[in-house]
This record gives structure tokens, C-alpha cells and sequence, in this order.
């Protein structure tokens, strides 16, 4: 049984048709990646899939459960986590408590015992913290713990945010142009980094990139979106 | 310059980063509980710094830590003295069951706003909460029967357990240990998963939603702290001023609580303290200044001849005593931080702090703003 299937997925926005009818499923363990020029609605598959736009049409089946109309906070819950394509991470607030943040869905601790700060809640801090830790050495981000995001790099920021998706222990880890704006070496980081989050982690890679070579050296199978540009398949990867 | 060792994860869960920055807090407990011996005379002065720490703790944690901006915290602040005085006086509550009371009733007012405001976001937001101070004053000015009115409404002394708390002194240690208390709680809270889930909110509602936080909870949550902490110090305030009347709770006050987070510094609970200080303290400043201040300019001017002196001295009197220097300093001190010290009082101190700390090898582009081109910029 397939971890995703979108089916028929129809996306409008007022009048414009950003995606038109994509069907498309992500096998368990699988690195699947979604090309496409820039307009063709890549992201806002992406989008839908998170669940922050409602689609116009169409149907989101994860790990056998209908999710079309989970609310977007579920989605971490149910084991999808994401990054995005401009950086959104907390940025007046450490590495640590970036990533501590990507252990919310996972949380157990009541208001009035986090108000009173209870050693239960104690407790599962240090419960959280450890998760995490195993996600900074996954990542080789200890030099930056304590470090406030605004002071970090553009390239350490894309690790960063890949490492708070990682803390929510997902089943499913959308990566949204991991590539962007990365150097070349970064980008070679990037790419051991996403086969041994599949290898090592287990976990199923959907992604959207532009970066062929990062494409090719890491994908199982590539889904080409070519809404209103026929030649997509012959643009990206030649007669 | 000191280092902290880290050797287990619990370090990180403390209030306090070491033990020299808790016996430095030990120190300044030390320094507030000998203050009466000090200065008897300004004790009531530094209750109301106190009052408004809790006012200032409490707009923090809404405007500073979840990054909502509230115009209309005086009306929370007025629910909750309100609250608490009908509870005592009318209805003859225990002093502290009445203060709990009049918390939850303020927090359910909080939520009452939180939940419209929901979908509203910076500026919106703002006026939103400008317009509900203004209904409540309204409400505060026409519901006679239980806030009296225009006519307003008297305060006892604080009893508490049949033990009048009234005195200055003793309403000095009360006041004192509800803002302890206040910034204990809010501190368990910032560093428990609800205050990672504001900041996170404020940074970026968008991720945050989607590490699965639930914005409408936890920005409604944000609401009810908020306005929980502030019907706490109306209590206080109530006793404070000892006589209630609805133009007590203008909007003026609380453009003077966001002054305080502002100035003090947004994003931190030091900030919220030092703003108190600033807010409180400079109205009693500018009344000494009053006093004083005509007579030095007058006798300085008074060495160039007896006549000058003279002229001086009342023509720097007369413009000392116009009406309307008070709030037109407050409005030129809050335009010089944001120009000169966006990051307020505590941006300032930390920049001392980290100056003595290093000497001679403090840099100054250590906090120089750099240029970026991404959204990081946006809460300054």
C-alpha cells in the first residue's frame, strides 16, 4: 500500500487553475520528486498536501486515512512534516528551541502543570531534549545550538529547518527545493543527508527541485509537472 | 567574560543561566525586602512600579512573546479592579478568593477578544482591542449599579485573613510578591512547551501551524494569560489609588503599558520590568524636576545679574507648569528609543553588560544591525 496517494488533485485560485487534475503516489521508503518550471504549481502541491490551501477537487489519502480535510495543525500529528522554499524558521529564538518547537506534536503537558513547571513537565522536557539531540548529531548542528537563527548563515538555516521537520519524527518529510540557494558542496551534503534520512531513518522523501544532479543522485522515481508546458520532460532532462 | 559549563539537559531547564546570576537575583531580593528601611517616603511609588510590572509582564507576554499588539490593556486592567472591588465590597469575598475571581473574569474577557481576533493580525489586531478598551470604559461608565458610575467607586484597605494589608509597608510586600509570583509563572510557562509555541507564533504562524500548532488555541491562551495577569494587578491597582472612576482606565493608559514594553525592550521579561520602572518613576521625576528645575536654571542665570535671574526663573516656571509635558515627554522618549535603541532598556544593558564583560575587546558591530534580505527584519 502506498504512505501518499493524491488523487485528481484540482487546485484554483479565483480563476486561475494553479494545479489541474495531478494523480500521483509515494511508496513507503521511496525518494520521490515533483519537476516542473517555476508557476506550475509544485508548492502549491506541497501546500495542499500540508493542508494550509483547501483543494478545489480531488482527494488526499495518507497511511490508508482520508486527510483531505484534517485541520493543517493535525498534519504534524499524523506524521507529515515539511520545509519550506523561503526558510521560515523561528528567528528570534535559538537553534535549540527551533528545533525543541518541532517537538509540539508531540506534546503531553497541560497548561496549569507547565505553569507551575511540575516535574512531570520537567521530565518530558528532558524527554523532548533528547530526541532532539539525536536529530543535532544526525545533522552535525552542535556548533550552532545555542546560536539565535538570525546570526546563522543561509545554508546552516536549510539544515536547520530540515532538522525541526526530522524532530517531529515523521513518517513523511516533505522537502520544498532543498538546493535553493545552497553552494556546491552544500548541496553534495544535501544530498547524503536525504539518503540516509530514507536509509538511515526510514523515513519517505517528497521533494520538489530544481538542482538536476541532486535529482538524479538521490530520487527513486520523478514526477514532471507540466501544466501548460508540454516540453517539460525534454527542458529538464533533453530529447 | 564567564563560561558556563553545560553538563546534563537539565541545566538548560533552569530559571537561572548559573549560580552567579541566581545570587545576583538573590542580591536584588535582598536589596527589595531592606527598601522600606531605605526610603520610606517613595514606598508607594515602588508599589506602583510593581502594580505595573505585572501590567507590563502581562502585555509582554501578548505583544512581546506572541507578537499580538494590544491597544486596550487598561481595559483589562479596569475589569479586573472593578471586578475584584464589586467581589469584596459588594458581595464580601475573602480578599484572595476575590483576586482569583477577578482574574478568571478578566481572562474570560480576554478570550471574549482573542476569539474575533483570531483572524486579524498586526495593526487590525491593534485597533480591534483599541475599540473593545473603549466599549468597556463605556460600559465601566454606564453599569451603575455595580461600578457606580461617573460617581465612582471608593476602596478599602486590603484585608487580608482579617489582617489589614492597607499600611505602606505592608502593601509594599504584597505588591512585591505578586509580581515574584507573576514572573515565576510566566517564566515556567516561556520555558515549557506554550511559550515555545508563542514565539513561534509571532516568528512564523505558517511553520508554526504546521509542527502542529493549533494558532486559534494557543493565540487564545496568549489572551486569557494576558488578561489574567492583568486583572491580578487591577486588584492591586484598585487598592492603589483607592478610588475608582471609569476615565482612570483611558486609552492613554494604555498606550503608557505598550510605552513600557517598548521602551523596556519587546522580547524579554527584563524589559518588562524596566519599563515599569521608566513608566512609573518619570511622572515622580518630572514633578521633582518641576520643583527644582526653575530654581537652578534661575540661579545659574542669576550670575549674569539679579534681573536675569529672576526673568529666567519665571519664565522657565511658566513653562514647566503647562499642561500636557508630561504625556509630550513620554511621547518624545518613545520616538528616541525606537530610533536610537529599538531593542529598548534591556537591548542597552545587555550592550553594557557584554562591554564590561569583554573589555578592552568589546566590538561594536557585535549588535550592529546587519542587512539582510529576508523576513528575519520584521519584528524590528
Amino acid at each position: 500500500m502506498s504512505l501518499l496517494a493524491v488523487e485528481g488533485l484540482v487546485m484554483d485560485f479565483g480563476g486561475v487553475r494553479a494545479v489541474a487534475d495531478v494523480t500521483f503516489t509515494v511508496e513507503p521508503g521511496e525518494v520521490f520528486t515533483i519537476i516542473g518550471p517555476n508557476g506550475a504549481g509544485k508548492t502549491t502541491i506541497f501546500n495542499v498536501i500540508s493542508r494550509i490551501y483547501d483543494p478545489t477537487l480531488g482527494r488526499l489519502i495518507f497511511d490508508g486515512e482520508d486527510i483531505t480535510a484534517v485541520p493543517p495543525h493535525e498534519i504534524a500529528r499524523r506524521g507529515i512534516a515539511r520545509t519550506f522554499q523561503n526558510i521560515e524558521l523561528f528567528e528570534h529564538a535559538s537553534v535549540l528551541q527551533n528545533l525543541l518547537l518541532g517537538r509540539h506534536a508531540h506534546k503531553r503537558s497541560g497548561f496549569v502543570e507547565e505553569m507551575l513547571f511540575l516535574p512531570r513537565v520537567r521530565a518530558l522536557e528532558i524527554e523532548h531534549r533528547d530526541a532532539v539531540e539525536q536529530v543535532i548529531d544526525f545533522l552535525d548542528l552542535q556548533p550552532h545550538r545555542d546560536s539565535l537563527v538570525v546570526n546563522l548563515s543561509y545554508g546552516v538555516r536549510k539544515v536547520v529547518e530540515m532538522a525541526r521537520a526530522l524532530c517531529t519524527r515523521p513518517k513523511l518529510l516533505l522537502l520544498d527545493e532543498p538546493s535553493s540557494g545552497l553552494s556546491v558542496e552544500e548541496t553534495e551534503d544535501m544530498a547524503f543527508w536525504i539518503q540516509d534520512i530514507r536509509t538511515m531513518l526510514g523515513i519517505t522523501v517528497l521533494m520538489v527541485e530544481h538542482d538536476m544532479s541532486l535529482v538524479s543522485a538521490v530520487s527513486d522515481r520523478v514526477l514532471a509537472v507540466n501544466y501548460e508546458h508540454p516540453d517539460v520532460i525534454t527542458a529538464y532532462l533533453g530529447g | 567574560m564567564r563560561f558556563v559549563f553545560k553538563t546534563s539537559y537539565a541545566q538548560d531547564l533552569e530559571l537561572f543561566r548559573d549560580s552567579v546570576q541566581r545570587n545576583w537575583y538573590a542580591v536584588l531580593l535582598v536589596g527589595l525586602l531592606i527598601v522600606p528601611l531605605l526610603v520610606p517616603s517613595y514606598l508607594v511609588d515602588i508599589s506602583l512600579v510593581f502594580i505595573y510590572g505585572l501590567c507590563g509582564l502581562s502585555l509582554m507576554v501578548l505583544a512581546g512573546y506572541t507578537g499580538l499588539v494590544s491597544l486596550g490593556h487598561a481595559a483589562f486592567l479596569g475589569i479586573g479592579a472593578y471586578a475584584h472591588v464589586y467581589f469584596v465590597h459588594d458581595l464580601g469575598l475573602p480578599w484572595l478568593v476575590s483576586v482569583a475571581l477577578a482574574s478568571v473574569v478578566t481572562a474570560a474577557a480576554g478570550v471574549l477578544v482573542g476569539l474575533p481576533a483570531l483572524r486579524m493580525t498586526g495593526v487590525y489586531l491593534s485597533i480591534a482591542t483599541l475599540a473593545f478598551a473603549l466599549i468597556i470604559q463605556e460600559v465601566l461608565t454606564r453599569w451603575e449599579r455595580v461600578t457606580g458610575g461617573l460617581k465612582g467607586k471608593p476602596v478599602d484597605k486590603p484585608v487580608v485573613f482579617s489582617v489589614n494589608l492597607g499600611g505602606e509597608v505592608a502593601f509594599y510586600f504584597l505588591c512585591l510578591a505578586f509580581l515574584i509570583g507573576g514572573l515565576w509563572l510566566t517564566g515556567n510557562l516561556l520555558r515549557a512547551p506554550t511559550g515555545r509555541a508563542w514565539v513561534a507564533i509571532r516568528d512564523s504562524e505558517i511553520a508554526a501551524q504546521s509542527m502542529g500548532v493549533n494558532l486559534a488555541v494557543y493565540k487564545t491562551i496568549a489572551f486569557a494569560y494576558s488578561a489574567a495577569l492583568m486583572g491580578v494587578a487591577g486588584a492591586l491597582f484598585a487598592h492603589k489609588i483607592g478610588f475608582l472612576a471609569p476615565e482612570t482606565f483611558s486609552v492613554l493608559l494604555s498606550i503608557q503599558f505598550l510605552l513600557m514594553v517598548v521602551v523596556g525592550g519587546l522580547g524579554s521579561l527584563h524589559g518588562a520590568f524596566y519599563g515599569a520602572v521608566f513608566v512609573a518613576l518619570l511622572p515622580v521625576a518630572i514633578s521633582q524636576a518641576r520643583d527644582s528645575v526653575p530654581a537652578w536654571i534661575g540661579a545659574v542665570a542669576g550670575l549674569f545679574g539679579k534681573d536675569a535671574g529672576g526673568a529666567t526663573f519665571l519664565a522657565v516656571d511658566q513653562f514647566v507648569k503647562k499642561p500636557g509635558l508630561e504625556p509630550g515627554l513620554f511621547g518624545l522618549i518613545l520616538v528616541l528609543f525606537i530610533l536610537f535603541e529599538p531593542l529598548g532598556i534591556h537591548g542597552r544593558s545587555r550592550k553594557l553588560q557584554l562591554y564590561f564583560s569583554t573589555f578592552p575587546l568589546y566590538k561594536r558591530a557585535t549588535f550592529r544591525r546587519q542587512k539582510t534580505y529576508m523576513r528575519s527584519e520584521r519584528l524590528r
